[in-house]
């Protein structure tokens, strides 16, 4: 816990925020009654299960058949809210994609919220109710949590730590090791479209129509393929590095190339157009409900049916193969037909996103 | 996409690629002056495609990398101040100075900024008054109209805590001497397209009655490239030198008058050392007396330390055209934009760079392979 110099709590909850309600203090933080009611009226209320009422030290789980997948990330997007998503859901959306493309059903996941002093309460029940909400729809349960309070300009008014356990549903998809020549390539949806509308609503880049994220749960979409029964080499979430990340770790794993073609990359205008303008590739840029799939040759088609028949991946597509190494672990064939290497992303260009 | 389709459209380009082959009547030798354009001709494979037919040469036309290096040290030196914000391009964080790159700088004290625009440099100055906010003014005449409506507008604001550390450069000049080189085998140019957009083309008359040299105002998606090279390569095998614009969606004889005169009123044409070039006469911009207050050099001190380039960085030759980044024996060992020796493998519209990205650390890696 942060160890602060005025711990006031008669200036805490009430304390006026030039007429715009009221504000996190630091004595929000501090183990009394203000952190106490804060948890109970504002956090419990809002995530409230069984688990999580009990208020105990540690959250009692059922049983679970079979191994665990267990993940963590942490989220200190700025801003903390933007066209289609916000921290809150971003948090939630982040783990259970870690635990789903890992081949797990996702269970229960924890909430660490670190608050800047001056937060406006309003804001953190905004970005509560969203956490709500996701945890919903990726019906998970937030069944233990933490709340620390830093003193103003320690942090960028809230960021948010999540972990998350899953089971394991069997088949697992073996992995990038297990890539062969001929395997194809898929992406569940358009690409780069987080990436591009944090940038544009942080830098106010005014864009009309303003680029929404992808921000959304894979589980469904991971739970149909499993379903379904197609087979999977490997599935990944492409968050930051974009999708190119992701083939540059399954190429240097499987010791492959990966070859996709840029005329079959799903791409929206608004990221099209952000991205010309501002000199970026959309392979490049980070998605948060995005994954890549690797299916057996021939298997494609079928993986896609049964892809788009889910609401979040209603715009899968094909994007490559597999083949024989060459130099180069990813190439990318551009419009005019001649192939490139795609080079790793090295991450400038766009400094915090998630 | 409007604007952008057509102009890459595969059928296209290979029916303009075919007339190029078919029109040229042996190899010549043509120089696309612009950054923007070089990345276009690798990213879309149109110098392979040309292989034997036209040799392109990369021109000086990235201002991110012809910035020297006093000036990168002067702007790191006044990012350390407690007092001053620097704001600048995203690009220009990432090029070396002579000890260190302004994302370190940004690191290091915070007080480093990227904007979209000049004015957004101006908005911060009213934002924060008790701070020194300036602003890093790099680029051709594509940028300089934009900071010199900034510096009147601070003006205007009376704002004076606003100032910009230029380092403007102009095209035309630094052409100029890569044409008077007695070594120069550049027989035509491609002008670079957004530059003609606000300077417009009839300037260019001058340069090529005086060279005989065609050139051609060029845009940056394949169709426009290969227009350009055609139309250059059908010149030249003419006999002729002529200005021609194939870039006519976006430039006019005249440019943006408007522009070009908010640039006359804010800036004079002064001597610049061009980093790689040495003084281009004629090759920068300062501003003139009436707006001296806002001259950053003029209000903060800076006791510049001996520049040391590093000795084995050929981007000098590169940027001059003299020798392709794949000639330079550091290229794509070590020299890479993770750890760049040189500014063209910093900036995005570095040649250096764009031999890297798309593709001829490949070939380079491929010999070094055989050669161990």
């Amino acid at each position: 816990m942060m160890v602060t110099e005025q711990p006031t709590e008669s200036l805490a909850y009430s304390a006026p925020d030039r007429g715009q309600g009221k504000q996190i203090t630091l004595a929000h933080g501090e183990g009394g009654r203000l952190m106490r009611r804060l948890i109970s009226e504002e956090i419990v209320a809002a995530l409230g299960n069984r688990y999580l009422a009990s208020l105990g030290d540690a959250a009692v789980l059922p049983s679970i058949q079979g191994p665990l997948c267990f993940s963590t990330d942490s989220f200190v997007v700025t801003p903390l809210f933007f066209p289609g998503g916000d921290i809150g859901s971003l948090s939630v959306y982040g783990t259970v994609n870690d635990l789903a493309v890992a081949g797990a059903r996702p269970r229960w996941i924890s909430l660490g919220l670190i608050l800047e002093e001056g937060l406006p309460i309003q804001t953190l029940r905004r970005v509560l109710a969203s956490v709500a909400e996701a945890a919903e729809r990726a019906d998970v349960q937030v069944v233990t949590g933490d709340t620390k309070v830093v003193p103003r300009g320690a942090a960028d008014g809230l960021f948010i730590n999540t972990t998350g356990i899953g089971e394991q549903a069997a088949p697992v998809p073996p992995g990038p090791t297990s890539l062969k020549v001929g395997d194809e390539l898929l992406v569940s949806g358009p690409i780069g479209r987080h990436g591009i509308a944090v940038l544009a609503a942080r830098d106010e880049l005014d864009f009309d129509p303003a680029p929404t994220s992808d921000s959304a749960p894979l589980v469904g979409a991971v739970a149909a393929l499993r379903d379904a029964g197609i087979p999977l080499r490997a599935v990944r979430d492409a968050t930051r590095g974009g999708v190119a990340a992701v083939l540059h770790e399954w190429a240097e794993a499987s010791r492959l190339t990966l070859s996709v073609d840029e005329a079959d990359l799903p791409v929206t205008p608004e990221v099209r157009g952000a991205c010309e303008l501002l000199g970026l590739d959309p392979l490049h840029v980070a998605n948060e409900g995005t994954m890549v799939v690797a299916v057996p040759a021939g298997a494609s088609s079928r993986a896609l049916d049964v892809l788009r028949s889910v609401p979040q991946a209603t715009g899968a597509a094909r994007i490559g193969h597999v083949r024989e190494r060459t130099l180069a672990g990813v190439v990318v064939r551009r419009a005019l037909g001649r192939e490139h290497p795609l080079d790793e992303p090295l991450g400038a260009p766009l400094p915090r996103i998630c | 996409m409007k604007y952008l389709d057509e102009y890459r459209d595969p059928a296209g380009c290979r029916r303009l690629a075919k007339e190029i082959r078919t029109t040229a009547t042996r190899s010549w030798t043509i120089m696309e002056v612009c950054g923007g354009q070089t990345h276009g001709l690798l990213r879309h494979g149109i110098d392979r495609e040309l292989d034997g037919v036209v040799r392109l040469i990369h021109g000086p036309g990235c201002p991110v990398c012809v910035t020297p290096l006093e000036s990168i040290d002067f702007a790191l030196d006044l990012a350390r101040r407690q007092d001053v914000l620097l704001t600048s391009f995203g690009d220009m964080l990432r090029v070396p100075g002579s000890r260190q790159r302004l994302l370190e700088g940004r690191g290091e004290t915070g007080n480093v900024g990227i904007v979209y625009s000049p004015l957004d440099a101006i908005r911060l100055a009213e934002e924060q008054p008790d701070r020194q906010i300036v602003f890093f003014a790099v680029g051709f005449e594509t940028t300089a109209p934009a900071t010199a409506l900034a510096v009147r507008r601070a003006a205007e604001l009376g704002l004076d805590n606003f100032s910009l550390l230029v380092a403007h450069v102009c095209v035309l000049p630094a052409m100029e001497t890569l044409a008077a080189n007695p070594n120069s085998s550049v027989q035509g140019f491609l002008a670079a397209g957004h530059v003609c957009t606000v300077t417009g083309h009839a300037c260019y008359e001058e340069f090529v009655s005086r060279f005989r040299l065609p050139v051609v105002v060029t845009g940056f998606e394949p169709i426009d490239l290969l227009a350009g090279i055609l139309q250059c390569v059908e010149q030249l095998e003419r006999g002729e030198a002529s200005v021609a614009n194939c870039y006519g969606r976006s430039v006019r004889t005249d440019g943006n008058t408007h522009a070009v005169e908010l640039m006359g009123e804010v800036y004079e044409v002064c001597d610049r050392p061009w980093r790689g070039f040495g003084v281009v006469p004629g090759g920068g911009l300062k501003l003139r007396p009436k707006y001296a207050s806002f001259d950053a050099t003029e209000r903060f001190d800076f006791n510049s330390l001996p520049i040391v380039e590093p000795k084995e960085c050929r981007s000098g030759e590169v940027l001059s055209g003299q020798i392709k980044p794949t000639d330079c024996e550091c290229f794509g060992t070590r020299c890479t934009p993770e750890s760049p020796m040189g500014a063209p493998m910093v900036s995005t519209e570095g040649a250096c760079s764009a031999y890297y990205q798309y593709g001829a650390a490949e070939s380079t890696a491929l010999t070094e392979g055989a050669k161990s």
